[in-house]
């Protein structure tokens, strides 16, 4: 086995010479900026795909746990459809079919395409979740709210919704950790997210070593601060009395 | 003050309410008792909708529950309610749980609607825990905020599911005190309950069910001394022998 060779990320992409700073200039980029540009890119689809799924799976989630038959039942064709089909098929429906059955999107950029795919994708899977949240709570706490008077939609907004979300903070955090993970998919519509960077920068530098543990690097660092972050909230929204709840 | 009206509700094929027929008058404690599965807690719920019926009607003040049209929300704003397993809402102080729907339903200011619940929260001796979380308080101490935020809503008449059926034994009495108050005070009330010293002390009639019928509606002084049916008398037997 060949020694690891870190200088790698120092090299300029196209003379492949080593830069004194790691960082590229005059236009030129070293694979450390291209890796850090990746980066970015997987984190913008990631927390705008993240968005995607929390709207609308919270939507359908709720639309599934009130009284009317066909909310219920546009919810649950959501979830049965985005979920049913594997992730990687769904970006490529979004990409060569979607633009094709609706002219009008054939301008939008595949960055957006990957955006709704992997969104759509999560929210069958974070409306499952919202379900089982309200569902989790008696269903007394409904006729509670409604009987104060509150109509249907105030009786989520302050009662349920609110004790919904604190108990579902566990899935929705590992979900949004998968967000991290799935979105690599995106590199099969050339996004130039990390993955895609590994495939490429591998093959330019036979370096195949360096890059892909550099790249597994950051995606752990990226979902372990989702982690953290989701804890934190966990931590602050605590009621107290609870179960696990913080006292007096 | 409530009217109901040949009411019958079905779950499918099972019929759980079958022609129940009774009023409460303004001012009038009315207890419903009887077996578990009657129907006595299906039929409380009918009187402000939160369970549907399919036959017959209910008049709270004269409104219609049964017709589409009627603005349920607005007619449960002013029928209050407490539940056998107190509904708190976990996540508000108690402050909040007796203020919000002050605010968000009747739109009373913040302030006005935290003077009002406190003053009910003083009147069921806890002030002093209006700043905690319903899970730091036990389940007598729960229930007591629970009708002090029924009030807050100022009903026109008060229905109990049980209020104390949860409740451990020591807590049942600090719950029916609040409640033998309030009918000395001549809020109108209809209480779901097994508890018949509250039934002989402070109603003024008995409704017994069995099997989803009224099976007898009384004062409480014939329901106690001479009931008709065979059903209630062995009902009686059974639970005050004892």
């Amino acid at each position: 086995m060949s020694t690891w060779d870190w200088q790698v990320f120092c090299k300029e992409t196209t003379s492949g010479e080593v830069a004194s700073t790691c960082f590229g200039k005059g236009g030129d980029i070293t694979y450390l900026d291209w890796l850090l540009s990746a980066w970015g890119w997987t984190l913008s689809v990631s927390v705008l795909a993240l968005v995607v799924a929390l709207v609308f799976g919270s939507l359908m989630g709720i639309l599934r746990t009130t009284p009317h038959r066909g909310l219920v039942l546009l919810g649950n064709a959501w979830t049965e459809l985005f979920r049913n089909i594997p992730l990687l098929v769904q970006i490529f429906l979004w990409y060569h079919v979607v633009p094709a059955l609706f002219p009008i999107l054939r301008g939008v950029p595949s960055f957006i395409l990957v955006v709704m795919g992997l969104g759509l994708f999560t929210s069958a899977r974070i409306s499952e979740q919202v379900r089982a949240g309200i569902q989790s709570l008696a269903g007394g706490q409904r006729m509670a709210g409604l009987a104060m008077g509150f109509s249907l939609p105030q009786t989520y907004r302050h009662v349920l919704l609110p004790m919904a979300y604190r108990i579902i903070i566990p899935p929705l955090t590992s979900e949004s950790m998968n967000i991290i993970k799935n979105s690599s998919v995106a590199f099969a519509v050339s996004i130039s997210e990390l993955t895609l960077f590994a495939l490429q920068a591998q093959e330019e530098t036979s370096r195949g070593i360096e890059v892909y543990l550099a790249v597994t690097g950051l995606y752990f660092i990226s979902a372990f601060a989702i982690n953290r972050a989701a804890l934190f909230i966990e931590n602050r929204v605590r009621v107290p009395g609870m179960i696990g709840g913080g006292g007096h | 003050m409530i009217e109901i009206k040949n009411i019958s509700k079905w779950y499918g094929a099972f019929r759980v309410l079958t022609d129940c027929t009774t009023q409460v008058e303004k001012g009038e404690v009315i207890v419903v008792c009887g077996p578990s599965g009657s129907g006595k807690s299906t039929l409380i719920k009918c009187v402000n909708g939160l369970e549907a019926f399919q036959q017959g009607d209910i008049f709270v003040n004269g409104t219609s529950v049964g017709d589409p049209k009627t603005n349920l929300p607005k007619l449960r704003s002013h029928v209050g309610m407490v539940f056998q397993h107190f509904e708190l809402f976990p996540h508000m102080t108690i402050t909040e749980n007796l203020s919000i729907a002050q605010v968000k339903v009747l739109g009373r200011s913040r302030d006005e609607a935290n003077e009002r619940g406190m003053k009910l929260l003083d009147r069921v001796g806890l002030k002093p825990h209006a700043h905690k979380h319903p899970g730091q308080l036990s389940g007598g101490q729960q229930q007591r905020v629970a009708i002090a935020r029924a009030l807050s809503m100022d009903p026109i008449c008060m229905l109990f599911d049980e209020p104390t059926s949860a409740l451990d034994p020591e807590m049942v009495n600090e719950v029916l005190d609040v409640m033998v108050q309030l009918a000395h005070e001549g809020m109108t009330m209809m209480v779901v309950t097994h508890e018949m010293g509250f039934a002989r002390k402070v109603s003024d009639r008995v409704i017994f069910m069995d099997q989803g019928s009224i099976v007898e509606d009384a004062t409480k002084e014939d329901f106690f001394g001479k009931p008709r049916s065979e059903r209630a008398q062995q009902f009686l037997s059974k639970i005050l022998s004892h």
